[in-house]
């Protein structure tokens, strides 16, 4: 059934004793069609219909995955203040409704890239706890071997290119991937992930010049969440419509806090970039979090500001309503599963604590493919010697 | 990695390397060509005790390819070669590598229709078609990262900067995204790019289109540098650099291009990590690369009219340094000097001197010595850039100084 506007509906709905724990994650199918929030906004297209066809099982899913990225965030804040996670630290709570509604629209064949706001997107993209939280405190078992940390990580299986930290540098290398692809002749598309800091960088154009001019399937995604890292987004960019700023490319502006409109859209996006070339969707989202664990994040925005945004657009708390609103589980239900979310991330935490740190060859692996027997020293040349393997 | 290795025993004197002749040549069929697996050992040499350090290697023999090394014997016993021009055996090159990968594709400003500003891709776009041989727009830093891109999917882009000094508009991507990405993802993806171009000082093209980016780029980690500075080893590099899994940063120099000789009309390959012997002699080692080359058997000619008898190498491999081919002759002659082109501060040179004086420093009977550029702009006049140039008559007289 669709609803025109979220209402937020009775909580005590009585359910008979018969609901076990087991039907949550259905396998029901059972198609439901929800109504996205806010309308697109298309430049230079059509925009895609509000009505987005979904299932039951979907709607669980999301609310399983999100909220397991969002408990993975909040440990891995936790972990951070005690020192096990150390450098940089982007995280991603708030903003998990990109990383969920653009999985539930592609394969594993399309390309992802992103930024260093990776750790969900590795998540929906297949990635396991462990190996987050491996490589988040560095150990051997690692998607990078723990040569990477948080701005790293990569799933070359599931086509997720990473994981890079310089600001913008990802957007011509997901131009290229979609050039890669487009040559190969396979049928597949890049997303080229990006904040609205990126947005201003030059590569970008560059980059999406060449995109449009050669009609190669890239999709460039503006994470838009307000803020590059301390800097408003009125303060950095004379236009903030970062959906328009392709110009000749078409672009959408989206709800990212609701899943739902992320699919639809990423699902319009992929079909179009198929056809006829590249596209700009923009992501209007937030981040709960300061731009890093250094960034306390309320010195630029108030604490208001920032609970205003959970109470309102929550994303998770939205699909939660939509759950309980098709009965699909009970809040108890809801409250369990979160629980066992909970200790499911708790159990990763253990397991990669008592992973090891990596040996101390591994300084010298994969530095070049397969090497010659070169050897290498260390700063004051008489210790650390090894052969390059 | 490198792709192939010499035929004759590594571990013989330098002095055999005189006597290469093209039996030694060998055509190899498609599904002769090794497998990448190569086997190094780091070997110490037998009579001293002393710590030799790194890169000496003895490398086993496999089903080869071609010897690397191209004496001036060579060439003319080599009687079935073809004569050509540096830029027609670089893309002689190129061709038959595009030839046999599907994977190969070549990105750049102007190699297109155009045919490449040094004529180097010229014809190949009309045979490979557009997308193989891709005209980009003007954006040294986007289509390099394009490229990059393309190759962690499995695509084996050749990037061609337009002038080297382009390239330092890509400097994040070459830095930070070719050099590390194979590191930083543990190991699953592998850039097998190509960076080439011309770089170098050439006629009065100005300060900002004569430099010489080897020594920027030679502290990236992951990267491999090679120059070539004659047809055949032009040839042979590129051919090497395509086929490598690690990114490749290929030296050209502008004034280069357009010289002559005979090369071989089977298949071959040069190895990427190898130096070449120009000329071996007794009295000093000269250590070059590129055009400097030229400058040094200039002088070379006048040296030995004087009584001396220079060994010549052309280290080629810029990133990782031939330390053993360079320690023999070091061993041998006991003196060494270095001709290059890049600028005194932190050019190839000043890394080769602090190599040789640590690994080598027992063995010298005198101090490095460095010839380079100075630490300026290239100037347009023509006088003074003649004099940011080392010329061979200041190669001579530090030979004689150094022979005292």
């Amino acid at each position: 059934m669709a609803l025109s506007r979220l209402t937020s509906r009775s909580n005590t709905i009585t359910r008979p004793f018969s609901a076990v724990f087991s039907r949550l994650i259905s396998t029901d199918t059972t198609p439901i069609t929800i109504e996205t929030s806010l309308p697109f906004t298309a430049h230079l297209c059509d925009p895609p219909s509000r009505s987005v066809e979904s299932s039951s099982q979907e709607l669980l899913n999301f609310f399983r995955t999100m909220a397991l990225m969002r408990r993975m965030e909040i440990a891995a804040d936790s972990l951070y203040k005690a020192k096990l996670i150390r450098g940089f630290c982007h995280l991603y709570d708030g903003q998990e409704a990109v990383a969920i509604g653009m999985e539930a629209a592609i394969t594993k064949k399309d390309a992802i890239i992103t930024a260093y706001r990776d750790h969900c997107i590795f998540l929906g993209r297949g990635g396991s706890l462990h190996e987050v939280f491996s490589e988040l405190m560095g150990r051997q078992d690692g998607c990078s071997r723990g040569k990477g940390g948080s701005m790293h990580f990569y799933k070359k299986e599931s086509s997720f290119y990473g994981g890079h930290g310089i600001v913008g540098a990802q957007v011509p290398l997901g131009v290229g991937i979609a050039f890669a692809q487009k040559y190969s002749k396979e049928e597949a598309v890049t997303f080229a992930m990006y904040g609205d800091g990126a947005a201003n960088q030059g590569q970008l154009f560059e980059a999406l010049n060449m995109a449009a001019l050669w009609d190669l399937p890239a999709i460039l995604v503006c994470e838009n969440n307000h803020y590059g890292m301390g800097t408003a987004e009125w303060r950095a960019a004379k236009s903030p419509s970062y959906y328009k700023r392709g110009d000749y490319v078409p672009g959408l502006k989206v709800d990212g806090m609701d899943a739902f409109a992320v699919k639809q859209a990423c699902k319009f996006a992929k079909e179009h970039a198929l056809e006829k070339g590249p596209i700009i969707l923009e992501m209007d989202t937030y981040r709960y979090h300061g731009h890093s664990m250094s960034d306390p994040g309320s010195t630029y925005r108030t604490r208001d500001e920032i609970s205003g945004v959970r109470q309102e657009r929550d994303p998770i708390e939205r699909i939660k309503k939509l759950v309980l609103a098709h009965d699909l589980a009970t809040e108890k239900e809801l409250k369990d599963m979160e629980k066992e979310i909970r200790k499911e991330v708790d159990d990763a935490i253990a397991k990669a604590k008592d992973c090891p740190m990596p040996e101390p060859s591994e300084l010298f692996t994969n530095v070049y493919v397969k090497g010659y027997g070169t050897e290498t020293f260390g700063a004051d040349r008489k210790e650390v010697k090894a052969v390059f393997p | 990695m490198s792709a192939i290795i010499h035929g004759a025993g590594a571990a013989t004197a330098l002095s055999t390397f005189n006597s290469v002749d093209s039996k030694k040549l060998v055509a190899p069929s498609r599904t002769n060509l090794p497998v990448r697996t190569q086997k190094y050992i780091v070997a110490r040499s037998d009579a001293s005790k002393k710590n030799i350090g790194s890169g000496l290697r003895v490398r086993h023999s496999q089903k080869l390819i071609a010897n690397a090394v191209a004496t001036k014997e060579a060439e003319t016993s080599a009687s079935t070669g073809h004569e050509l021009l540096l830029f027609e055996a670089l893309q002689e090159g190129l061709e038959e590598e595009m030839d046999r990968d599907p994977h190969v594709c070549v990105m750049g400003e102007d190699v297109g229709h155009y045919g490449g500003s040094y004529k180097v891709t010229k014809g190949l776009a009309d045979k490979f078609g557009d997308l193989r041989v891709l005209d980009t727009p003007i954006c040294e830093n986007a289509f390099t990262g394009m490229g990059i891109g393309a190759a962690m999917t499995g695509l084996r882009p050749v990037i061609e900067g337009m002038n080297m000094g382009f390239l330092l508009l890509a400097f994040n991507q070459i830095s930070n995204n070719c050099g590390m990405l194979h590191y930083t993802s543990g190991g699953q993806f592998t850039i097998p790019v190509v960076i080439r171009g011309p770089g170098g000082v050439g006629r009065q093209l100005g300060a900002e289109h004569s430099q010489r980016l080897e020594s920027y780029f030679q502290s990236i980690p992951g990267i491999q540098m090679v120059a070539c500075s004659t047809p055949y080893n032009a040839k042979g590099l590129m051919k090497a650099a395509i086929r490598s899994e690690n990114p490749v940063i290929l030296f050209e120099h502008v004034l280069l291009y357009n010289l002559k000789e005979k090369i071989p009309d089977e298949e071959y390959i040069c190895n990427l990590e190898e130096a070449e012997m120009v000329r071996p002699g007794e009295h000093i080692t000269i250590l070059t690369y590129s055009r400097m080359r030229y400058h040094v058997m200039q002088a070379a000619k006048t040296l030995v009219n004087k009584g001396y008898d220079p060994e010549v190498i052309d280290i080629r491999s810029l990133k990782p340094f031939d330390l053993y081919t360079i320690g023999n002759s070091v061993k041998k002659t006991h003196r060494v000097l270095i001709v290059e082109e890049c600028m005194r501060t932190g050019g190839i040179g000043a890394s080769l001197t602090a190599a040789i004086n640590e690994n080598f420093h027992d063995y010298l009977d005198a101090p490095v010595m460095c010839l380079s550029s100075q630490d300026v702009p290239t100037p347009y006049a023509g006088t003074l850039e003649e004099w940011t140039v080392v010329q061979p008559a200041q190669i001579v007289t530090a030979v004689e100084q150094l022979c005292k």
